[in-house]
């Protein structure tokens, strides 16, 4: 395939359209689907939750990360970069094992074709020790970045174990926003939802309020997060937000039931509910989402 | 009016004020153990309208309560006792978690308050 193939068109001859989410917070997407757009796509895995040990929920612990790393690897257009959005670990209270569980983890993604990856904690990397370790084997907890014309934000919603993003940061972002043109494309990547989706499951970010504030201003703002291991789609006036699966087990619909107990591993469907998805920029603000299953699905 | 029904009269105001006035100056107080990765107990049973003081400690590590249909959080840090004051207005069955991130089982440590009318 040549390098300079193009991803729509790929998309359109593989006819894997009917996979395709169209995500956009805006009117009149489709208006804009002619005009000139730098089209890229990178891919988000989310709550590997490496280290995790719980048969009944997924015997298949040990294997499923690098079986996404695998799939990745095998798509036929590999991304120009991946996040993973946090939960990269399951967390233990022995610095020593989470330590290890991190430098596990990576060498596993290590085997990933892509080399430009982001990481992202959760708050099992993150909350029982403020981020120190994950700052040791993955650098900052919050950053940005730019990518083709798009301002990429990560939040760190975990370091605090109140789930806050705090004053501190909360002063970084503004000072990064600051630098942007309110019309400039901004895609926000954190871990936990910025809006209260289910506050009594713990699916929330104490300060996500006074986040979502200062994002509002910009007129072509969308966030990707994890936490929630399904995928979930809310707006937040203009702003659209997009949780994904997880690599480890799926949790119920936010609120469906009691408690927030994990999803049993069905043997006739294993791996059901797990897996990543490829993110494509289609215009300003409007991102062509498409699921990936894990193998044995 | 016979004198001795209107001193029963009295004394009978008198008394329900001076217990109405101790209930009012001292709520029943619930001690609650926020433990990993369990609050005990884990069950609590009000009666609609009574005032009651939800005094938590947590031995271990640094914790949460939170009901968010009742708008009531605190931070629970060893060594204190964070206190919860609570009079339920509404019957019902209501959930509480634990809001800070204390752990492996922190995702199942909950509990439910439970008023009756």
């Amino acid at each position: 395939m040549p390098a300079q193939f193009d991803r729509r068109d790929f998309l359109r001859l593989a006819g894997v359209g009917a996979g395709v989410v169209f995500a956009s917070g805006l009117a009149g997407c489709a208006a804009r689907a002619g005009m000139p757009a730098a089209d890229f796509h990178f891919v988000q895995l989310s709550d590997s939750h490496w280290g995790f040990n719980g048969p009944v929920v997924n015997p298949e612990a040990g294997t499923t990360l690098a079986r996404a790393v695998a799939e990745v690897n095998a798509l036929p257009l590999q991304p120009d970069f991946i996040v993973f959005t946090g939960d990269l670990t399951h967390t233990t209270d022995d610095p020593q094992e989470r330590r290890k569980r991190m430098r596990e983890f990576k060498a596993i993604v290590a085997d990933l074709q892509v080399r430009d990856i982001h990481f992202l904690p959760g708050e099992h990397d993150a909350s029982l020790d403020q981020g120190a370790a994950f700052q040791e084997l993955f650098g900052p907890t919050h950053y940005s970045f730019d990518h083709r014309g798009v301002h990429f934000v990560a939040l760190d919603n975990v370091s605090d174990p109140t789930a806050r993003v705090g004053d501190a940061q909360r002063a970084w972002l503004a000072q990064d926003l600051a630098a942007l043109d309110k019309d400039a494309p901004v895609v926000v990547l954190t871990h936990r939802p910025l809006f209260d989706l289910a506050p009594q499951w713990d699916w929330a970010t104490r300060d996500g309020d006074q986040v979502v504030a200062q994002l509002m201003p910009h007129t072509h703002v969308t966030v990707f997060y994890g936490h929630i291991h399904q995928e979930h789609h809310h707006q937040t006036g203009h702003i659209a937000h997009h949780a994904a699966t997880s690599l480890i087990f799926p949790l119920p619909a936010p609120g469906s039931q009691p408690r927030r107990e994990p999803v049993k591993w069905d043997p006739a469907q294993p791996f059901r509910g797990l897996g990543f998805r490829e993110i494509e920029r289609r215009d300003v603000a409007a991102y062509a989402l498409e699921q990936h299953a894990i193998e044995g699905a | 009016m016979d004198r001795r029904l209107l001193l029963g009269g009295f004394v009978a105001t008198v008394v329900a004020a001076a217990a109405r006035a101790a209930t009012e100056a001292a709520p029943r107080r619930i001690p609650v153990v926020a433990r990993k990765f369990v609050f005990i107990p884990s069950e609590i049973a009000v009666r609609q309208g009574e005032s009651v003081v939800l005094e938590f400690t947590a031995p271990e590590v640094a914790m949460g309560f939170f009901a968010p249909e009742l708008g009531l959080r605190a931070l629970l840090v060893p060594g204190e006792v964070a206190r919860v004051p609570f009079t339920a207005d509404k019957p019902g069955r209501f959930d509480f978690l634990c809001d800070v991130f204390c752990g492996d089982g922190h995702e199942g440590m909950n509990g439910h308050l439970i008023v009756t009318a």
